[in-house]
């Protein structure tokens, strides 16, 4: 099948500042304009995407997909049909894998897998440090050779300044951003919980928002110095926030991405000791949630992700502190976003969170991806933003279920992800 | 007495109601007179396994949980972290469904992990008893602690007790501040701002770095043993310090009301927290509580364990 074209849409597509009710034609695995169908014999495919919004496929730049080394968490296969079903068209993996992409080959592994199993695009994100250990550079030229969008050492982070300094100015030279875990170990030591009335509560060893704070600051600092994108993970406190906000606005090259689940719940919610509750960072006070909130709704937090993080329940069930951190987000990703941003807080409207999701990822990593300009990879998700659905662990395409979120009613959901002008996920 | 006991567990006293914590008293005066009597054991809990389960190393409180256990009529084994699976990488739950097969009917677990209890017993038909978890809750303790208090100064509340020491990392303060804040008293927590972070207020407690200001207002002093300064390198500057501004030394002593208790958990470091003279004065009920532990026990084994059968 060779055209597709899906009609009466509200198409949105935020990089070109396109949005209107129309028409949108594939061609030959591509977007085409409405005179590029003209073939009589061709076999057209239609969509009725009438009370749909046709959005350029979405981009989540922070997935662990587990493989090589933990393929009982998840696999590229299925951590990639986990993101088709959540309406995501291309996923950056990170590189706390065993092992770790910090050489030319395991990317070529990682790049070989996903072209021959995964059903949306799988971009690998390369080690900043050799076995992720902070010591010594991967050779990052190498890696960015081999094709990675972008340096981090995610799920550890650098302490000492001065390798992540190097490594913030060798990564200008051959062009790629660097992604940070922002976590000061010395203050953040074997905590497990936000530091606050609940882990005193509950004596629980506290992890201090200014863990966080004091290496965006760090960040910030060498991303000026450097002149180079430095893009902080996972934010998740007020001061986080406020640094950054104030650093973007002198023109500093520094950006931050959301996870739905730290402006969907709170460290309340760790009060039962449920380990689908314990993530890295981790849950933060309605203080904090609500200046998230506000920094996604004034463009200070630009990008929005998952950190997609699949274990298998036997790792899951065990005492709260030793368990590991990190729950599956690629499936209910979009549905919270929607229910949060849109329905429930109002902070942005559909445009901006369609942004969010895919050219500003996109710019960020230079991917060719993120619009429905013609001639662009037909990459294209199908959004209902009024679809009432239950959120439901056992229908997940994930090889995991450490979700907090099952039985949540949400509003708002793709009902339909096409990767390359192909249907790769429907309803 | 119209309170009836309806829990299979016994995880933390925060989620007692006040009626609860004194049926469990009020159990345990039963339980006490047992103990002095020539014959000390009652039939109550004959044909029952309990399994003394301390994933982290304990000598008194097993010992407690074990007698009381005997004393109830129960067949008793006891597991330590070095010689169960755990060592061998076997899970916690793997392991205590392993033990569940044998038909025991009551854990008595003492785990490094806050809510390693509460993870058990949601899985468990067993019931299961907190001997400690983490810094969390050590609801035991802290029951001997209020029998304690209540048998001295026969009721608890409108008593200001002062607990002082090591509070961040304390399962005994926290089941003590919950507690004794159901039961009416006023709580003021005392020590070094590093182990007594201001967001304990939260709690309903008060805070005071000045213990000279406190113990002439106390009517109870509970003192927590203080770790070894290698182990809490960053929290105080060094023991010296620690007694300097926190001991209850002889001197300090003298500021305590003349009915003031002084209690502690133990095990006693004497010359830090507390000086000799004073652990083994007119104040303290330290050995009271030792033998009123024994009577706490017993009670929350009877009524647990009648609720899991």
């Amino acid at each position: 099948m060779n055209t597709t074209i899906i009609r009466n849409g509200r198409v949105i597509d935020p990089a070109n500042k396109r949005d209107e009710i129309a028409d949108l034609c594939i061609v030959k695995g591509r977007i085409a304009e409405k005179s590029d169908v003209r073939d009589p014999n061709s076999d057209v495919e239609e969509i009725d995407a009438k009370g749909l919004i046709v959005a350029p496929g979405l981009i989540d730049m922070h997935v662990h997909l587990r493989e090589p080394g933990f393929s009982h968490k998840e696999t590229i296969e299925s951590g990639a049909r986990a993101a088709a079903a959540g309406g995501f068209t291309t996923i950056i993996c990170m590189p706390n894998t065993s092992p770790v992409p910090d050489n030319s080959s395991t990317i070529a592994w990682i790049k070989d897998r996903a072209a021959r199993v995964a059903c949306v695009n799988v971009l690998p994100a390369g080690a900043i440090s050799k076995n992720l250990a902070g010591e010594e550079l991967a050779p990052i030229g190498s890696l960015a050779t081999a094709g990675v969008v972008a340096i981090t050492d995610d799920g550890h982070c650098i302490q000492n300044h001065e390798i992540m300094r190097r490594a913030v100015e060798y990564a200008r030279m051959v062009g790629v951003p660097v992604l940070d875990h922002c976590q000061d170990y010395s203050l953040v030591g074997n905590g497990v919980v936000h530091e606050g009335y609940w882990s005193t509560l509950l004596g629980l060893p506290g992890w201090p928002a200014a863990g966080e704070e004091a290496i965006v600051m760090r960040n910030i600092l060498l991303a000026e110095l450097c002149d180079h994108p430095i893009h902080c993970q996972h934010l998740t406190t007020t001061g986080s926030v406020r640094l950054l906000r104030e650093a973007r606005a002198r023109g500093v090259k520094i950006s931050g991405e959301v996870c739905p689940h730290h402006i969907a719940l709170t460290d309340e919610a760790i009060q039962n000791f449920d380990t689908n509750y314990k993530m890295n960072p981790p849950l933060r006070s309605q203080t904090d949630v609500d200046a998230l909130l506000d920094g996604i709704a004034d463009g200070t937090l630009s990008i929005l992700c998952s950190d997609h993080a699949p274990h298998a329940e036997f790792e899951k069930e065990v005492e709260f502190d030793v368990a590991p951190f990190g729950i599956i987000g690629l499936e209910t990703e979009l549905g919270l976003f929607i229910d949060l941003l849109l329905h429930k807080h109002a902070k942005i409207d559909i445009v901006r969170l369609i942004e969010m999701c895919t050219i500003e990822p996109a710019r960020l990593l230079k991917l060719d991806a993120g619009t429905l300009s013609p001639g662009a990879r037909a990459d294209v998700t199908l959004i209902d933003p009024a679809l009432k659905w239950t959120v439901s662990v056992d229908q997940f395409q994930s090889a995991s279920r450490n979700s907090p979120f099952n039985g949540w009613k949400l509003k708002g959901r793709a009902v339909r992800t096409i990767v390359g002008g192909k249907t790769v996920w429907k309803l | 007495m119209t309170t009836r006991w309806t829990r299979k567990d016994l995880l933390g006293l925060r989620e007692l109601s006040a009626d609860e914590i004194n049926f469990i008293l009020d159990t345990a005066d039963a339980f006490k007179q047992v103990g002095t009597r020539e014959i000390k054991k009652v039939p109550s809990l004959r044909g029952k396994t309990l399994v003394n389960f301390f994933v982290e190393p304990s000598t008194r409180t097993r010992t407690s949980f074990e007698l009381a256990a005997l004393r109830l009529s129960a067949d008793v084994i006891n597991i330590s972290a070095t010689i169960s699976s755990l060592t061998k990488g076997e899970t916690l739950k793997d392991t205590a469904r392993n033990l569940e097969a044998l038909h025991a009917d009551i854990f008595v677990l003492r785990h490094g992990s806050a809510g390693a209890p509460q993870f058990l017993a949601n899985r468990l038909k067993a019931s299961v008893i907190n001997a400690g978890d983490g810094a969390h809750e050590h609801p035991t303790q802290a029951l001997l602690d209020l029998y304690t208090i209540r048998e001295k100064r026969r009721q608890i509340a409108g008593l200001h007790v002062a607990i002082v020491g090591d509070i961040l990392f304390s399962r005994v303060a926290r089941s003590n501040i919950f507690g004794l804040l159901k039961l009416g008293a006023r709580v003021t927590l005392v020590g070094p701002s590093t182990l007594v972070p201001r967001e304990f207020e939260k709690l309903g407690v008060e805070i005071s770095h000045k213990i000279d200001e406190v113990l002439p207002k106390a009517d109870v002093v509970n003192l927590l043993r203080i770790q070894h300064e290698r182990q809490r390198r960053e929290y105080f500057p060094g023991i010296g310090e620690y007694i300097r501004f926190f001991g209850l030394t002889k001197e300090r002593a003298k500021l305590l009301k003349a009915d003031c208790l002084i209690m502690h958990p133990g095990p006693i470091n004497r010359g830090v927290e507390i000086d000799s003279e004073v652990a083994d004065g007119l104040h303290s009920v330290i050995l009271n509580q030792v033998t009123n532990g024994l009577a706490v026990r017993m009670a929350v084994l009877y009524l647990c364990g009648g609720i899991s059968a």
